[in-house]
């Protein structure tokens, strides 16, 4: 049985689609949409957030969606030690919910940014980033309007101390202002991580980029483990 | 200057009432969902604070009022309204 | 006099509706009056004249261009829908169509250009998918006013108004989770007060899934979907068919705020029915202009029935509405559904799966009448036909524009631009914001969302991929609406060849077209004739080109204080990829590979008349429009379609604002990697062109319609050449030389040539809107 992967859908999901064709058409996996009003993971045995607008990320970026009945099961599900991954709208909900330190806000341009951004793999001793080389470099498109990532300074120490630093935009590509130029980040645990970069956006050479693919591989592949 | 005093402004703009907010109305969804009752609306606003003195020849009603009607609010579809206090010094 | 039409309280009577001619505030003449009394064999009151004021303004029924539109063709073996619905429907193989249509949002943009742009963008996704198509792409046409004080009478609103428009785009565009791929963005001063905003959207279907906006069987029930109404945007249809003056205020109030949330999932519960539920869906379509009485009136229409309306069951946003203002708010994100009668719960249940309401607001009749019910009243009672079919239609008078003879007049020669440094014309050309790149607009729209675009903005063509099928599609949209101002006929022929080769360079078979037709107030004669000719030359363009006119606007009365803008018929293109093999960019691959200028018998012609600079050098447009070939130009877009086809061709650029020097620069240019392009040239820093051209300097820079700057792997210079003369003996392929590797542009020509770093053009390039926004 290769494992079953939960895409969560928020009402204003935009990127669920793309995760799943990602998780499901490329990397060949059971992959099934969980709306945000399920109150039942079991079965499932990795859990994905992916981007868009939840809410229309009215009042804040993921502040109402962390109240859905589904967030309680994901909590749960985490607290089990199981994968969760949130990219975009899905990083900044993982924040709101208290699951992944630190806050998304406003990008310094104070303007959407749509590029694809040079990304450095800062961390590839964890199950998301295990088919990585040490600080290789990607290219993953980014598309967000608050993606700058902020933690107090004692956070931050704590970050580099646990190893939770994942991703990072390379010197001089930082594309919303983010602290420590930090692209993504996970739980003390590893086992959730968020990140503003869009994995699921390359996973086809056609589309430009398949740097994302490794990802995917290297959770599938800790999944078997 | 001797006179002129400092006042602290505050600005609130809202929605004229005719115009959609679609951002109050996920707040009050959001509300509803998680349980609390008796809210019966929501209107999302901007809310400025704003340290001031008159100026020469103008009162700061004057000058509020032009700032809000060109700047804070956009007269199209936001109405504004502001309170002024004296600072404490 | 009707019995049961009765006057709601605090309305002027049916009388006093006559007698105070309120209807001509709503735009409604008095001959229209007269013809609405005859109609109804009685006085209306003052919701039925206000009914017809609305569904016979130029907006809601074309009354003054619907004799022009009759002209254009608009069949072909391709063609599953034509005008008339939502949106025209094109069939691509594999069982699926490609739907689209484009739309125009010229004055709520002049107003309020944040809600207005962004109110548009979600207007025409709504027509997309109420044919039962998803969204997959949008691409945006947008005109301002200049940005330099020089050339504009209020610099910085030209800037607010770009600032945000976009804004306005990327907020609905990228929330809702449908790229926006591509467009175009020009700037001339005609356009300052009355900036353009037309928006395109393109779906895909499966031809199965495909809607029609019917209200078809009496007793069926009519649901109302979606957000509620409010007071919002009434009178936004005949308010788009005025022109703006001075002091307009009361009008200005009529701004609709887009919520962009909401369509999304209006979008997908929309979607669920028609795929898993199309027995119980009898018809469905977007509240658009004029709302409610457009919707349900057209959809009783195309069906031949009537309706009954009960407007207290209209979901409400605000108290004591009256029918009048229910009818005609312009409350964005709703839709209207004919439900089979006894299935209203089922749509109900979906719906609400999606946190939106669905409502039955009546029901189908058989006795053709539009029957509104309120407050336990008759308050409007009208024939469907008479709203709709019967609208009046207007041959209104046109004459020759009395520019025309005075801008024959003007020098267009190539000793009028006075060109003494030719390296310093071009890098002026790169740095005007109409040549100059977008990347500082198009980098705030999410252009991936969705995981199918190939090629986004910045070639000559957005590309996206159609899933589970070996094809993609092209589309642009194009318009030099200098040149129909120069010429209107020449000028509509240009519009739909330029838009034709943008989609051939990017390996595309052109297959059908949109438009929005903007142009001044049709009271004019001149401007009539603008748009008769105008229109005559894109119909004879897309005869040759074989590019039904599928879906499109108009929108007209765009002029402030009496001045019109540039006649500016916007050409909206799609095209089928047969395979994503042959996806082709402008950018340049190789260091080594042969660069051809791909033309048609005449080559490079010595025209300037309405060029970028002719703009640029003498500060002001005029001459005589030479006219194009259009056989000559199809046959030149053949040789290079099965050229690439062939695999021949590394990448292909089509010819236009700055001429060739600016194509072979465009090219040279490459994409960013912080654009991220798939396609990007990692070596794009040090590209650079070795070539000669002979040709005297000037004409580096004319717009020769129908050329092309194409490069071609140095193994397959023959193979390229022999299969051109094989397809178009009219097409010519003359080598220039080849792309070098030493990070210069070296156009060497008959006179002083071009000699500049390609990464100092670039940076002029590429920085140039920026700087002028900031």
């Amino acid at each position: 049985m290769s494992p079953r992967f939960a895409v969560i859908v928020f009402p204003g999901s935009n990127c669920d689609k793309d995760l799943l064709w990602g998780i499901k058409n490329i990397a060949g996996m059971n992959a099934e949409f969980v709306r945000h009003d399920a109150t039942d993971l079991s079965g499932f045995d990795a859990v994905l957030i992916p981007g868009g607008f939840s809410y229309g990320d009215y009042l804040r970026c993921g502040a109402i969606a962390r109240f859905s009945p589904v967030m309680n099961e994901v909590r749960r599900f985490a607290d089990e030690g199981k994968p969760v991954f949130g990219t975009c709208n899905g990083f900044q909900i993982l924040c709101e919910a208290g699951l992944l330190p630190g806050a998304l806000l406003r990008n310094t341009s104070l303007r959407f940014v749509c590029e694809t951004a040079q990304i450095e793999v800062a961390n590839n001793a964890t199950r998301f980033t295990s088919k990585y080389d040490p600080d290789q470099l990607l290219r993953l498109p980014v598309a967000h309007a608050e993606g700058r990532y902020t933690v107090t300074a004692e956070e931050l120490e704590q970050l580099k101390a646990n190893n939770q630093i994942a991703f990072r935009y390379a010197k001089g590509h930082n594309p919303n202002g983010s602290v420590d130029d930090i692209a993504g980040v996970t739980n003390k645990a590893g086992n959730v991580l968020g990140m503003m970069p869009h994995p699921e956006r390359a996973v086809e050479t056609l589309l430009g980029s398949d740097d994302g693919l490794p990802f995917f591989a290297s959770l599938i592949d800790s999944l078997a483990a | 200057m001797t006179s002129s005093k400092n006042y602290k402004v505050t600005v609130y703009v809202t929605y004229k009432e005719s115009v959609l907010d679609p951002q109050g109305q996920a707040v009050k969804g959001a509300i509803s969902r998680m349980g609390y009752e008796g809210i019966d609306s929501v209107r999302i606003g901007k809310y400025f604070e704003i340290m001031a003195h008159p100026s020469d020849g103008t009162t700061l009603e004057e000058t509020i009022d032009a700032i809000c009607d060109k700047l804070l609010a956009n007269p199209n579809m936001e109405t504004y309204r502001y309170e002024i206090a004296e600072a404490q010094a | 006099m009707s019995e049961t039409a009765v006057k709601t309280t605090a309305e002027p009577t049916a009388e006093e509706v006559r007698d105070t001619k309120i209807y001509l505030g709503w735009s409604m003449t008095d001959a229209e009056y007269e013809r609405a009394v005859g109609m109804l064999g009685r006085l209306p009151n003052y919701t039925e004249a206000g009914l017809f004021a609305v569904m016979w303004s130029e907006h809601c029924c074309y009354k003054s261009s619907t004799p022009i539109l009759k002209s254009f063709p608009t069949t072909g073996p391709r063609v599953l829908q034509g005008p008339g619905e939502g949106a025209g429907i094109v069939d691509i193989g594999n069982g699926k169509a490609v739907v689209f249509k484009a739309e125009s949002h010229n004055h709520p943009s002049a107003v309020e250009p944040f809600e207005g742009a962004a109110t548009g963008v979600g207007g025409i996704l709504r027509d997309i998918f109420s044919m039962g198509a998803r969204p997959v792409a949008v691409l945006d046409s947008l005109r301002f006013g200049e940005l330099t004080a020089a050339h504009a009478k209020d610099v910085d609103r030209n800037k607010f108004l770009v600032d945000q428009v976009v804004a306005g785009i990327s907020s609905y565009g990228n929330c809702i989770g449908v790229p926006t791929v591509g467009g175009e963005t020009e700037f001339d001063s005609c356009y300052e007060g009355n900036p353009l905003v037309n928006v395109m959207c393109v779906g895909l279907i499966d031809v199965k899934d495909i809607q029609k906006g019917r209200a078809a069987g009496a007793g069926n029930s009519i649901m109302y979907v979606g957000a509620t109404t409010g007071r919002d945007g009434i009178h936004g249809a005949t308010f788009a068919s005025e022109e703006f003056g001075e002091g307009n205020e009361t009008q200005r109030s009529a701004v609709q705020v887009g919520d962009p949330f909401m369509e999304k999932q209006l979008v997908e519960a929309c979607l669920d029915v028609i795929h898993n539920h199309n027995d119980i869906l009898v018809g469905i379509q977007d509240m658009g202009a004029a709302g409610l009485v457009s919707s349900s009136a057209e959809m009783a229409s195309k069906a031949g029935t009537g309706l009954y309306l009960k407007l207290d069951d209209v979901p409400q946003r605000e108290t004591n509405m009256t029918p009048y203002e229910m009818m005609l708010s312009e409350s964005q994100e709703r839709m209207l559904l004919c439900v089979r009668a006894g299935h209203e719960d089922e749509i109900k249940k979906i719906f609400t799966a999606y946190g939106l309401d669905a409502v039955t607001i009546g029901r189908v009749t058989d006795d053709g009448q539009y029957t509104l019910e309120h407050k336990g009243a008759v308050v409007a009672d009208i024939p469907v036909r008479a709203l709709t079919d019967d609208a009046p239609e207007y041959h209104l008078p046109d004459s020759e524009p009395a520019r025309l003879k005075g801008l024959r007049a003007v020098d267009a020669s190539a000793a009028s631009l006075k060109i003494t440094n030719p390296s310093e014309t071009f890098l002026d050309l790169l740095a005007s914001p109409t040549v100059a790149s977008k990347e500082h607009i198009w980098h705030t729209y999410d252009s991936q969302v969705l995981t199918n675009t190939v090629i986004r903005p910045g070639s000559d063509a957005a590309v996206i991929r159609v899933r589970d099928t070996d094809t993609a599609l092209a589309m642009t949209t194009d318009c030099n609406g200098r040149y129909i101002y120069l010429d209107p006929e020449i000028g509509g022929k240009i519009a739909v060849a330029e838009a034709a080769s943008n989609i051939v360079a990017s390996g595309a078979t052109p297959l059908a077209i949109t438009d929005c037709l903007n142009y001044g107030s049709p009271e004019n004669p001149e401007v009539m004739y603008d748009l008769k000719r105008s229109a005559a030359g894109i119909s004879a363009a897309c005869r040759t080109f074989e590019t039904p006119v599928i879906s499109g606007n108009v929108s007209l009365y765009n002029e402030t204080s009496h001045e019109a803008v540039y006649p500016t018929p916007m050409i909206g293109m799609v095209g089928l990829l047969e395979h994503t093999d042959h996806i082709t960019t402008q950018a340049f691959k190789n260091p080594g590979d042969a660069i051809y200028l791909l033309t048609g018998p005449q080559g490079i012609r010595p025209d300037f008349a309405g060029s970028e600079v002719q703009k640029l050098t003498t500060g002001s447009i005029g001459g005589v429009l030479a006219d194009v070939d259009l056989d000559a130009i199809a046959a030149t877009q053949r040789a290079l379609l099965t050229a690439i086809r062939a695999g021949f061709v590394a990448s292909a650029h089509d010819v236009s604002e700055g001429g060739v020097a600016v194509a072979l620069a465009e090219s040279a240019f490459g994409f960013d990697s912080a654009s991220g392009d798939g396609r990007e040239n990692p070596q794009a820093e040090v590209l650079g062109v070795d070539v000669t051209l002979d040709l005297d300097d000037p004409l580096l820079f004319a717009e020769t319609v129908g050329s092309f700057v194409v490069s071609v792997p140095a193994g397959k210079v023959e193979q390229f050449e022999a299969s051109v003369a094989a397809t178009s003996p009219e097409a010519a392929a003359t080598l220039l030389g080849h792309v070098s590797d030493d990070g210069m542009l070296n156009i060497l020509t008959n006179g002083d040539g071009i000699r500049v770093a390609t990464m100092s053009a670039k940076k002029v390039w590429k920085e140039s809107l920026a700087c002028l926004l900031n």
